[in-house]
């Protein structure tokens, strides 16, 4: 059997001041996910090893780590593909680490409660809501996007400024913003508007390139550019509301 | 735990430094060359500008404008900006269908390698005409 060396960043809130490298030798077979590698640490070598797993088949979104320094689902990244390695693996990028492999996901939970992510009824709640496969295009592939917060990883700007709402959550905005079912969009464009809506976004596009589920969360947040700008040179030409959307 | 483990860090969050964060992955990289080279089009935006402001202000002041674009030192800028404006387009045309609403042709959805080979056409043939147009008025 193959033999590769694993790297992990460690990081223990209470005995470590800082993130430590640690260096494991790991065999592994040619159907061997970093995922299955890291199982195989915690179950033979060191069981204090910490980090998030469920499906093991790319659709829960747990596992997303940095993986050679890109942001990657370590379920559907093989070892073979990194063989000779070694293989650097180290919680995702411009998260704080609770520990080792672990992100505190606090500040993505706090603003996904914020965009209104469901269907508003329209003013025909009881229609019957048909769709042209056109119409369903514009929102689909943003309906796809599993929360693994990749794209949060491989947006500096979202490093540099916590604040901003993110490519994923900016992807799920516009999926429901897009659904020609939905009539919310009024209500969700102060969030989009806002200086940490899709104005902190700088177009460097890697959030779409890592996304597993290809998603393209820049084309979301780029389209929504043009809405938000729309919106607000419309907005002195709109008729007060009276009441919130 | 190791000795010296110090308690009060109970649930503490360690929040990793954002120092160099540009030159440690290469799509970083190329999207800060990207950024920094819309600075030499602005740049060279400038240069033309100052070229009609001279052709306004006479003979003499477009003879000397001429004459500083023949300098060596303004033959290496335009090399440098050259370099720098197709890096640009490059970068740019690579991104433009992230930036723009979903095309349909036929009810299809147009894909976005069609999009940047396009845009990389356009580029190409605006270029080629510019030249040729030179090439015909020259003195």
């Amino acid at each position: 059997m193959r033999q590769i060396e694993i790297q992990c960043l460690r990081y223990h809130p209470v005995a470590d001041q800082a993130p430590r490298w640690q260096t494991y030798e790991v065999p592994f077979t040619d159907d061997m996910s970093v995922l299955q590698g890291l199982q195989h640490i915690k179950d033979q070598l060191d069981g204090s090893l910490t980090f998030r797993w469920s499906c093991r088949m790319a659709i829960c979104g747990s596992c997303g780590m940095m993986v050679n320094g890109e942001p990657k689902l370590s379920c559907e990244t093989f070892l073979r593909d990194l063989f000779p390695g070694p293989v650097r693996v180290e919680a995702l990028n411009h998260f704080p680490i609770v520990r080792d492999l672990v992100i505190d996901q606090s500040d993505f939970l706090r603003k996904l409660e914020s965009v209104k992510p469901y269907l508003i009824p329209g003013k025909d709640p009881e229609g019957t809501f048909l769709q042209t496969p056109q119409q369903m295009e514009q929102y689909y592939q943003y309906s796809k996007c599993i929360n693994c917060l990749l794209c949060y990883a491989a947006c500096p700007q979202y490093g540099l400024d916590p604040e901003f709402i993110g490519p994923g959550l900016m992807a799920l905005i516009h999926r429901y913003n897009a659904d020609s079912r939905d009539g919310g969009r009024a209500g969700r464009m102060e969030l989009i508007n806002a200086e940490q809506g899709v104005w902190t976004c700088t177009a460097v596009g890697y959030c779409s390139d890592v996304c597993p589920k290809h998603v393209d969360p820049a084309n979301a947040v780029n389209q929504n550019k043009v809405n938000g700008a729309i919106a607000w040179l419309a907005g002195p030409f709109r008729p007060k509301a009276s009441g919130k959307p | 735990m190791t000795s010296g483990a110090d308690e009060t860090r109970q649930g503490h969050r360690y929040v990793r430094s954002m120092a160099g964060w540009w030159h440690r992955n290469p799509v970083y990289f190329w999207y800060m060359v990207r950024e920094v080279t819309a600075v030499g089009v602005a740049v060279y935006a400038l240069v033309l500008l100052a070229g009609v402001v001279s052709l306004a202000l006479g003979e003499a002041s477009w003879n000397r404008w001429l004459a500083a674009m023949r300098s060596p030192a303004s033959i290496a800028l335009h090399v440098l900006l050259l370099a720098g404006m197709v890096c640009h387009a490059w970068s740019w045309f690579a991104i433009m269908p992230k930036t723009m609403p979903m095309l349909f042709v036929g009810g299809k959805r147009v894909a976005a390698s069609t999009i940047t080979r396009a845009g990389y056409a356009a580029a190409v043939a605006a270029a080629a005409l510019l030249v040729a147009l030179a090439w015909w008025l020259r003195p």
